[in-house]
């Protein structure tokens, strides 16, 4: 089995999704026929083949650095649940992050 | 923190230390994937659209300023350019990140393997205990006063900024205890590079003068405003050590939350000294994330570091690659102004200043562009005149009124012209003092005030002969004992003479003349 259990209950908590047993079990067999044939393509010789980057057959897409309009804050804070001072409300957060 | 301490373990640990530096393009008008514009502070979530706040189908372009800044940072820290690169996601969750995803770059960033020569010289120099053999052996240049080290730059990328967090309730908003949090994402999608650093740097002192020196270069680009204080330039610590003459690595830890050169300094000295008392006692160091923290003037841990792959990068799927050419690279370099170290050996070179002042006035941008303005306006002969006006007298000035050079009242050619007045004999070293205050507190033009309070320099002999002979009529004991030998005196007939003559005597007429009448 290229990908066991513990694997993907690991991923699953990276992506804070909540899995019953079932789930992994059946997770834990499709994703493993997904990567049993990444691991097929890993054994042909693509030594002169380039990487694919992006689908689209497109480079170096960018914008002029010019100031357009954005949201008032009304409308940036009209679906958020709670707000206080302009602010989004967010619950407390345990543990760290902040990581940029 | 005792400097004997950090000595102490330096003597049986070496330190290597690497930087990750934070730097916000502030010169940029708006975000890096959005028409947002890029300011500081304001009122919370009013620089914001759906790109920046992360709403599904929104659709982030990159800034082409942004990366032309980049690229230009790239070239002036020496590094190699990127001919094909591209955006990556960052997987994590954390509430000042709306997207649950940072767009950034991973494997393929737009510059690699550069360097940057750092001066290390006065006090901080001996923190380098090697600094001896490392010299002999061509690992530094310079001497054991001031030596240069070169830095490897790993990497520059280019990412997007967070937004900012305040912590509501619990202990004076910190994050441990609070009740909730309050997010602004004003800040959020920024245009903020990343740079790495090769783990060259071996003292707190040389890890100071690198980010001291980036942010030199950082401003004579005009990237950015490098302010600490607004988090405009963050830098965080990678720093290990290992017993003298290993040459394995010992495990890490990363020290965040220095806002100040100062601090940068101080943590990573803490840090060492902590690491080696935990070795010294048969510990072992957890690779872990630790806080600075300012007013205790101690590191404590914050939390273990995630393993990189768990962030599951994979390639930005809303932006194409970058395919840039040699040519497009050329034409950026040519944009390059000239930078810290090529405008100090033209100081010493064109305009014959000793290396220690060319040192001083480029470790500003500002202070550099008001010397030149000044030489400019005093003639090149007088450069050295003005350098020391500008490394002493001007320099004392900024930093009492806390002002950046282009904001003196003294303007450069204010400056020349008090120069060529002292340079020219018209006032004495003391009167071109004062007027240089005069002009502060007024604003006034130096030769106004000269006008205005009948300041000349007296040099005619006549006049300072009359006076000095007052004085030493006034004083036989001491002209009795200068002819006994004490030539020491000297200097108390100058200072009696200056003192009536209000300071207006030519100091070197003065002494011709008492040389004579006491000779």
């Amino acid at each position: 089995m290229p990908i066991s259990e513990s694997d993907v209950r690991h991923v699953a908590m990276l992506a804070r999704l909540a899995l019953s047993d079932e789930q992994v079990t059946q997770l834990t067999e499709e994703l493993g026929a997904i990567l049993g044939h990444i691991d097929e393509l890993q054994h042909l010789d693509l030594a002169d083949v380039q990487p694919t980057a992006h689908p689209l057959d497109m480079t170096n897409v960018m914008r002029p650095d010019e100031v357009r309009p954005g949201l008032t804050r009304e409308d940036a804070l009209a679906n958020a649940p709670q707000t206080e001072d302009g602010a989004f409300v967010v619950p407390p957060i345990v543990g760290g992050g902040d990581d940029a | 923190m005792a400097a004997d301490r950090l000595t102490d373990v330096m003597e049986r640990y070496e330190a290597v230390i690497g930087l990750e530096i934070h730097t916000e393009i502030t010169a940029s008008r708006t975000k890096m994937f959005c028409g947002c514009p890029v300011a500081f502070g304001g009122e919370p979530n009013t620089r914001v659209c759906p790109v920046c706040l992360g709403m599904p189908g929104a659709l982030p372009v990159p800034n082409e300023a942004a990366i032309e800044w980049t690229v230009l940072a790239g070239l002036a820290t020496e590094c190699d350019i990127a001919l094909w690169s591209q955006f990556h996601r960052k997987q994590y969750f954390y509430p000042d990140m709306p997207k649950d995803y940072q767009i950034s770059q991973y494997d393929l960033p737009f510059c690699s393997d550069g360097r940057v020569s750092v001066e290390v010289d006065g006090p901080g120099a001996a923190e380098r205990l090697d600094r001896g053999h490392a010299l002999e052996s061509g690992l530094l240049t310079g001497d054991a006063e001031a030596y240069t080290t070169v830095i490897g730059i790993t990497r520059i990328h280019l990412e997007e900024d967070t937004g900012k967090m305040v912590h509501v309730g619990g202990a004076e908003g910190r994050i441990a205890g609070a009740d909730y949090s309050l997010v602004d994402f004003n800040r959020a999608g920024t245009p903020l590079m990343e740079l790495v650093t090769e783990p060259d740097i071996r003292t707190p002192e040389e890890a100071r003068r690198f980010a001291q020196k980036l942010r030199q270069i950082w401003l004579a680009l005009g990237v950015s405003d490098c302010s600490m204080e607004e988090g405009s330039l963050r830098v965080d610590a990678n720093v290990s050590i290992r017993p003298r003459g290993a040459t394995g690595l010992g495990t890490k830890t990363e020290v965040k939350n220095m806002n100040s050169f100062k601090s940068l300094h101080d943590a990573l000295a803490y840090e060492i000294v902590r690491q080696a008392e935990v070795l010294d006692a048969g510990g072992v160091i957890q690779q872990e994330t630790r806080h600075w923290d300012v007013g205790a003037k101690r590191t404590s841990a914050l939390r273990s570091k995630e393993e990189a792959h768990d962030y599951r990068y994979f390639p930005e799927p809303d932006m194409v690659p970058f395919q840039f050419t040699e040519e497009w690279i050329a034409a950026l370099a040519g944009r390059l102004p000239e930078l810290p170290d090529a405008r100090k050996a033209r100081f010493v070179a064109e305009l014959g200043l000793p290396a220690q002042d060319a040192v001083v006035l480029t470790s500003d941008t500002a202070l550099a562009t008001y010397f030149e303005d000044a030489v400019a306006a005093a003639g090149a002969e007088r450069a050295k005149a003005v350098a020391n006006w500008v490394t002493g007298e001007f320099a004392a000035h900024l930093n009492a009124a806390g002002i950046g050079a282009d904001a003196s009242p003294v303007t450069p050619g204010a400056l020349a012209e008090i120069v060529e007045l002292v340079d020219g004999g018209t006032l004495s070293a003391r009167q071109g003092r004062e007027v240089f205050s005069a002009v502060i507190e007024t604003g006034m033009a130096p030769s106004a005030i000269v006008e205005q309070r009948g300041m000349r320099q007296v040099s005619d002999s006549a006049a300072i002969e009359a006076v000095v002979d007052r004085v030493l009529a006034a004083n036989p004991d001491e002209v009795a004992r200068y002819r006994d030998g004490k030539t020491g005196l000297m200097g108390f007939f100058v200072g009696q003479v200056m003192k009536e003559m209000r300071g207006q005597a030519n100091p070197g007429v003065v002494n011709d003349v008492l040389r004579a009448r006491l000779g």
